[in-house]
């Protein structure tokens, strides 16, 4: 299975791996981290990036493919949608079954509202159930919440919005706590201390964990209590379009069964945005590690809508994406992987990098040596990849740890026959994260009434770059926000007569500026169909 | 040229290459999913897949994106499988007994066959953490189970009609809420912040100017 290649780098990796236990790699200068950025990070490779030509965002740049997405025809352009009879109304609508949504759904419950999740997939489909390493919160007695900011302000380059990052530190201990009230198990030592751990660029190990289950284990809880209270769950059924009402208020979704393709209205006083990223729209044709859905319906429908965008031109390429076996390609290798002591090395064996160094360093710096330095190894499909040392792991931490806090990897790995306590794995960048969105104030809503955004959908929280397990944490953290708010706005809300009319106004201004074409969106799903 | 392999997606013969998963063979045979496809990672539970090998009566599950092809394969996908989940009220229920017997009175049916641990695609001793939940022992029974996806496939190979993800979900849930130790760390923190005991410094570091945030970042003290 193993190349001759591969087989001869990893011998080397052997006979050096005694020598980088204890190293401590130099960190990078801001000015090297800069450099490097420009040179391989791909958000800086401009002719990869489209400035848009209508809209709030107009002169802005965006990926090419979302360019192409946000500019596209409605999926209900040229149809007649009766408003006047709803198949649902709701106080609360909430687009997305993620973790974002589901906490939303149980705070906006507490809040007395009547609750409907509407989600294309299942329930619990959704990038929170994928992320392995874990969530932040400053929550040990060598850390504050000051110490939180400081570690995303610079991971993020200094663009987080204040009143988002203040939110997201401030409410992280409490988030945990109500994580934890709901039944998710932690990993803690006997006496109760959560075992928390390094992620890249944080300066305190607050990095709490269930194994490298995390999301799962806490989209499993939210899902579970979500059903618990009776709140409506929708499924197979996609949002497709907002609706507004005659004083511009947003008031509802044109729905879609995901399986029948019937159109469905749900009227709703207040609509939350928990669509979460965009993975599979594959930017500049790299693999992702998100899941099927992930195709940015909740920002094509929030700009047709009037919404603005944050930073939508910056994206997560995560580090350590799997490079081989072929069979998972682009599937997440866990930074708690580095936490917990493996080192990335090139083919000589060579150290070549702090392991944690923030996200998008990290990503440049793996780039860099496989593209300028040659450094990487052929994966034998013409990729190549950087070595993860994972046998490093039991080396410092002993016999039995892989297993304790990385059994999905170990999992992974073991149905192609590689043993990762035995052999180091071979990694390259994979897209993981939309770090931009759309914009939101600290009470989650955006410019248009009655529209609120949360989870990975909402831009300006992480800045330019977002924190290892800052993502888990912006999901409960402002999934619980928009839920009470909403819930508590909709209690005063009287809503005019519906209307699509945004929808056909922007249509309007896509044509004057003859970008017509015959691309629709949202885009709901890939299509990995073979054609 | 690609090896290429023949399969039997729900019976229907197609010629797919060998490298693929099922999942990718299958859009490689042309299908686009709506079902019976979520994380495409291994951790959603949605492609639960249920295969024969021409040749072998032997009976296999495994998720349909974490497993590859081989010649012969028969593949029935199983998108969606009736779980009873019973609903209740986190904050009244307590770790007792009594609360397994109250909802999920058919674990005390099983007749101990092993088809459930057999057929987990997680490789899981499922039997085992439902004896631990028969007995009270949630904390072992949610430790046993941690790594479920919740697929559904023990439960379609039940003869005792038991809902093995459930029941370990309210062992888990149990054990996360009541039986694991608190964490006084926590706890304090979160009190310290109700009590604004962070909120000066925090206004403080909201109101810098971003050359002083970068002199304090670049400056930073790391814990080793």
């Amino acid at each position: 299975m193993f190349t001759e290649e591969m087989l001869k780098s990893m011998k080397i990796l052997e006979e050096t791996r005694a020598s980088r236990i204890g190293l401590e790699p130099r960190r990078m200068t801001a000015e090297e981290k800069e450099a490097l950025l420009a040179k391989f990070h791909p958000d800086y490779i401009k002719e990869q990036f489209a400035e848009l030509q209508v809209g709030p965002n107009k002169g802005d740049k965006v990926p090419l493919e979302l360019a192409d997405l946000l500019q596209a025809a409605s999926r209900i352009e040229g149809m007649d949608i009766d408003l006047s009879a709803p198949d649902y109304e709701t106080d609360v609508l909430i687009i997305g079954g993620g973790g974002a949504g589901a906490s939303a759904a149980i705070e906006a419950d507490n809040g007395g509202a009547k609750v409907m999740v509407v989600t294309k997939l299942r329930m619990g489909d959704a990038n929170t159930m994928m992320a392995e390493g874990g969530i932040q919160a400053a929550d040990k007695p060598n850390d504050s919440p000051a110490i939180h900011y400081v570690d995303a302000m610079g991971g993020g380059h200094f663009a987080n919005k204040p009143e988002l990052l203040y939110k997201l530190v401030t409410e992280a201990p409490d988030a945990i706590k109500w994580l934890n009230d709901l039944g998710v198990m932690f990993d803690k030592t006997e006496d109760g201390t959560m075992v928390t751990t390094h992620g890249g660029g944080t300066s305190r190990k607050r990095m709490h964990a269930c194994r490298d289950y995390s999301g799962a284990e806490i989209m499993r809880v939210l899902r579970d209590e979500v059903l618990n209270r009776g709140i409506e769950v929708v499924d197979f059924t996609a949002a497709i379009e907002l609706i507004k009402d005659d004083k511009g208020q947003v008031a509802g979704a044109v729905l879609q069964n995901m399986e029948t393709g019937k159109l469905l209205v749900a009227k709703a006083k207040t609509v939350i945005i928990a669509t979460g990223g965009a993975g599979r729209l594959h930017y500049q044709g790299f693999p992702t590690s998100n899941h099927y859905g992930a195709t940015a319906d909740g920002l094509i429908m929030g700009y047709r809508a009037g919404a603005k965008l944050l930073y939508a031109d910056t994206l997560q390429y995560h580090p350590t994406g799997v490079a081989f076996p072929q069979q998972i390609f682009g599937a997440l290798v866990t930074e708690k992987v580095r936490s917990i002591g493996a080192m990335l090395v090139n083919k000589d064996g060579e150290v070549f990098m702090n392991p944690l160094e923030t996200r998008d360093v990290s990503a440049a710096s793996i780039i860099r040596e496989c593209k300028e330095r040659g450094k990487g190894v052929d994966t034998g499909d013409g990729g190549q990849g950087i070595w993860l040392d994972t046998p490093m792991i039991e080396m410092i931490h002993g016999e039995g740890t892989i297993e304790k806090r990385i059994p999905a990897m170990m999992r992974m790995y073991g149905k192609y026959g590689i043993d990762i306590r035995k052999v180091p794995i071979l990694i390259y960048p994979t897209l993981h994260y939309q770090n931009g969105g759309l914009e939101i104030g600290a009470d989650g809503t955006t410019a248009i009434d009655n529209l609120y955004v949360a989870g990975e959908a909402v831009g300006g929280i992480h800045g330019r770059n977002r924190l290892m397990g800052n993502s888990l944490l912006d999901i409960i953290v402002f999934g619980r926000n928009a839920g009470r708010n909403a819930a508590k706005k909709a209690a005063d809300i009287s809503l005019g007569e519906m209307t699509l009319s945004h929808v056909a106004d922007f249509a309007k201004e896509v044509e004057a500026a003859g970008l017509k074409g015959d691309i629709v969106s949202p885009k709901l799903l890939p299509d990995y169909v073979r054609k | 040229m690609e090896n290429m392999v023949n399969v039997f997606i729900m019976g229907k013969k197609y010629e797919v290459p060998s490298s693929l998963t099922i999942m990718t063979a299958m859009e490689y045979a042309g299908y686009k999913l709506v079902r019976g496809c979520g994380c495409r990672n291994g951790f959603c539970g949605a492609c639960a897949t249920i295969y024969r090998v021409k040749g072998d009566n032997q009976l296999h599950a495994c998720l349909a994106c974490q497993t590859q092809v081989v010649e012969g394969m028969y593949i029935a996908t199983l998108p969606f499988f009736p779980l009873e989940k019973k609903v209740f009220d986190v904050e009244k229920i307590r770790p007792e007994e009594q609360i397994m017997m109250q909802l999920y009175p058919e674990i005390y049916k099983c007749i101990g066959c092993n088809a459930c641990t057999k057929a987990c695609t997680q490789e899981l001793n499922v039997m085992q953490y439902i004896a631990y939940a028969q007995r009270g022992e949630y904390e072992i029974a949610a430790e046993e189970s941690f790594d479920c996806v919740m697929c559904g496939v023990c439960s379609s190979r039940c003869p005792a009609g038991i809902t093995h993800p459930h029941v370990a979900l309210l062992a888990r849930r149990l054990t996360g809420k009541y039986l694991a130790p608190e964490s006084a760390h926590l706890t304090d923190r979160v009190q310290e912040i109700k009590d604004g005991t962070f909120e000066e410094l925090m206004q403080k570091l909201m109101g810098k100017p971003v050359e002083e945030l970068k002199e304090l970042y670049n400056n930073r003290e790391i814990e080793k």
